[in-house]
């Protein structure tokens, strides 16, 4: 198991999203992913997963004004279950 | 005893007229690039604009003095630019798409002869547009005519252009520049001055039919249809035409602009010789006064048109006469050595002899040869 | 790096408890989120901070724009300031007609590289020379994008566009201008800088830039000019996940991001590419430690 902190959060207003992907590459700690699914422009769009900081990244690079970016009071932990291997040096 | 003139009465020449009389019409800005014999009109600018509180800049090519003027139109300035033909030229794709913007620019040709009337009139830019055409016949009528195509232009929101020549900017005459007034206009609630910002209601001024979001666009076709079906109103109620001794006249003949007032004293002439010629003068070349041209010749058995050009103006002409009397050129190409200014045939002498020709010869005639300027 | 995230995917529809938000959606100058700009395009992305640069000095009631003609003309029903539509090219001649008249507004252009450097190079060098006071912003995204990806006067060299499909050849095509230097030479010009959306630093590096911009107008001391390198992954026919890298690997190594003339002291694009580096690398470290003061 390891825990990981989220200091931060986003809204993702999905349904404006045009697939480009921008986002995934921006997020220096690489919590965003596509999405299986597909919107009903037919675009996959992005998804958020524990470890977020809150740095707005996602956001400035986004050309689709789909985000909102908020930070916690407290850090929110995850307990995430350890079967695949975590990038060296993230939280 | 030495003659007065007359209070307010200066010596001076038609592009210092004209000039003050755009400020007294409330032009403010001017942005023009030096060519003869428009050139003056430009200096007479630079020098009085600033003492109104207004701006005249010498542009650094004719595209972009019509580029300024339009900015300065959009932020609710009476604006102008000028040129001659050539420069008008190069202005043409800025006209056609400020005549779609609605903006009430205000045009100075001052050109190098008769020879610009299709791009006047016509339009030498792309679309459905028209601009209304002014062509003074001396100094004193360009004073009026500059002042009312500032009206105008404010009136239908859609472009004026002021058809002078190389005779009328250099001309001196005693002028008296009296403002005359005009019917007020509303507002320009359209123009730019920023204040709408964030406020949901911002402005936009544009050629293309567009809109802002929340408010309803008319689209480029309602667009370009509602510009266009605003000239049908300027053609019903916007033309003028000066006629003389038309009832029993067996010739008229048309002309217009400076080369008017040479025809017109031959007229004048030839009825105290016991001529029976007529006279008419389109004044403003578009919307063309095609009714009172076709009242005018209605009785005539020959209608001469006099243009110093290869014969422009005379398309109009037939459309008014619709082949009811045979139309003759009388006039043709001619300018001095350099090209920019007054031609041998502008002469009284040589109009005479031509109208005669005609008036005693019929549609058929051989007329004399043109004269030949100094270069031969 | 192709890390995969792990750990659950996370509800994101609504805004969170015991949080406050420190980014909005949108600015309050756009009027709404929806474009039809392609995916992965980088204009919005200057759209945003240089309309957060206008409301942030508090100058919204007092700015008019003047769009020129390119895929950004689509923001003129969206962009809530005073408008005007100019032609190609044509956008400088029209804001200064308008700073004339109105000297008292924050008067800017948006135009493209096409627009800009192509059909209005003379426009633009004019104005900048009379140090007229109004701030031109210029997307340069190497293409001409709303005709299809055509080659430009900024396009460099073996970059391959619909009329240059084998890369712009030198012998043939010519060379790129950089536009920012030509213009920084003006006397007339006071504040000349390139800018990029390539990544979220050089996105609020760029906005830094427009803030100056805005603020070298409102000082009253003369022109001023701000490129921004945006992407165009559709003109540059590449997947939209390529456009920042092959951006920042093709236009990006040409015209290099920096300030080339700010307080009367001018800089080569030379001189920049030397502080980009630098630069770079500590706005790779800020982030990494958690975020960057917005």
């Amino acid at each position: 198991m390891t825990t990981v902190k989220s200091r931060g959060t986003v809204t993702i207003d999905v349904d404006t999203c045009k697939g480009c992907e921008l986002c995934i590459t921006a997020c220096p700690p690489r919590v965003l992913s596509m999405s299986p699914d597909v919107n009903h422009l037919g675009y996959r769009y992005p998804e958020l997963h524990p470890g977020c900081t809150g740095c707005a990244a996602c956001l400035m690079v986004c050309p689709d004004f789909c985000f909102e970016v908020f930070r916690f009071d407290e850090p929110v932990l995850t307990e995430i279950v350890d079967d695949a291997a975590r990038p060296e040096g993230k939280p | 005893m030495t003659a007065v003139a007359p209070a307010g009465r200066r010596l001076m020449e038609g592009s210092e007229a004209i000039a003050e009389a755009a400020i007294a019409a409330g032009c403010r800005f001017f942005a023009g690039y030096p060519m003869t014999p428009f050139t003056e009109l430009l200096e007479h600018l630079a020098q009085k604009l600033p003492d109104t509180g207004g701006v005249c800049i010498n542009a650094e090519s004719e595209l972009e003095a019509v580029g300024m003027a339009w900015g300065a139109l959009a932020a609710g300035a009476r604006a102008a630019t000028g040129s001659t033909g050539q420069g008008l030229s190069l202005m043409q794709e800025s006209f056609s798409e400020i005549t779609l913007a609605e903006l009430p620019l205000v045009v100075f040709n001052m050109a190098r002869g008769q020879q610009d009337y299709f791009q006047a009139t016509r339009g030498g830019g792309h679309g459905d547009y028209r601009h209304i055409v002014l062509a003074p016949l001396d100094i004193s009528e360009a004073v009026e005519l500059t002042q009312l195509a500032f009206h105008l232009a404010d009136t239908w929101r859609n472009p004026v252009l002021v058809y002078g020549d190389y005779l009328l900017a250099h001309t001196y005459e005693a002028v008296s520049v009296e403002p005359l007034a005009f019917p007020a206009l509303p507002a320009k609630d359209w123009a730019v001055d920023g204040s709408r910002g964030g406020s949901g209601d911002s402005r936009l001024v544009t050629p293309l039919g567009l809109g802002k979001q929340g408010h309803e666009a008319p689209g480029i076709e309602r667009h370009l249809r509602t510009v266009t079906a605003k000239l049908a109103d300027i053609e019903r109620e916007e033309q003028r035409v000066e006629t003389a001794f038309c009832d029993d006249a067996e010739t008229v003949v048309v002309a217009f602009g400076t080369p008017a007032k040479f025809v017109r004293y031959v007229v004048n002439q030839l009825r105290a010789d016991g001529e029976n010629v007529g006279f008419v003068r389109p004044i403003t070349l578009w919307p063309y006064p095609y009714g009172a041209v076709a009242d005018a010749t209605a009785r005539a058995g020959t209608v001469a048109v006099f243009e110093l050009c290869a014969g422009q103006m005379i398309d109009d002409v037939r459309l008014a006469v619709l082949g009811r009397a045979p139309i003759v050129a009388i006039g043709g190409i001619s300018t001095d050595g350099s090209g920019f200014g007054v031609g041998p045939l502008l002469d009284a002498e040589i109009i005479r002899d031509r109208v005669l020709a005609v008036h005693r010869g019929g549609a058929g005639v051989e007329l004399p040869p043109l004269p030949v300027n100094e270069r031969g | 790096m192709t890390t995969e995230p792990t750990g659950p995917v996370l509800d994101t529809s609504a805004a969170p408890d015991h949080a406050r938000k420190v980014a909005d959606l949108k600015p309050d100058l756009l009027l709404s989120q929806e474009h039809h700009m392609c995916p992965g395009c980088g204009e919005p992305l200057a759209l945003r901070v240089y309309l957060e640069a206008l409301q942030e000095l508090e100058v919204t009631r007092r700015s008019i724009m003047v769009a020129g003609i390119g895929c950004y003309t689509a923001f003129t029903g969206t962009v809530d300031v005073d408008l005007v539509q100019a032609l190609h090219g044509r956008a400088p001649s029209v804001a200064t007609g308008i700073k004339r008249m109105r000297p008292d507004a924050v008067v800017f252009t948006l135009q493209g590289d096409g627009d800009m450097v192509n059909e209005g190079l003379q426009e633009v060098l004019h104005t900048a020379a009379r140090g007229e006071k109004v701030t031109c912003i210029l997307l340069n995204n190497g293409v001409f994008g709303e005709t299809g990806g055509h080659m430009t006067a900024t396009s460099v060299l073996g970059q391959r566009t619909k009329n240059s499909l084998d890369g712009r050849d030198a012998e043939y095509h010519g060379y790129p201008i950089l536009i920012g230097d030509l213009i920084a030479r003006l006397q007339g010009a006071a504040y000349v800088a390139r800018g990029s959306v390539h990544n979220a630093g050089a996105v609020a590096r760029t906005k830094r830039m427009f803030r100056r911009a805005f603020e070298s107008q409102l000082g009253n001391e003369g022109f001023s000019l701000v490129e921004v390198l945006t992407m165009c992954p559709t003109g540059w026919f590449i997947p939209t996940g390529d456009g920042p890298d092959y951006m920042h690997e093709t236009l990006g190594e040409v015209h290099i991001m920096g300030e080339l003339k700010v307080d009367g002291a001018v800089k080569t694009t030379e001189e920049l590419h030397h502080e980009n580096v630098a630069r770079q690398r500590e706005v790779e470290g800020a982030l990494e430690r958690g975020g960057l003061d917005r």
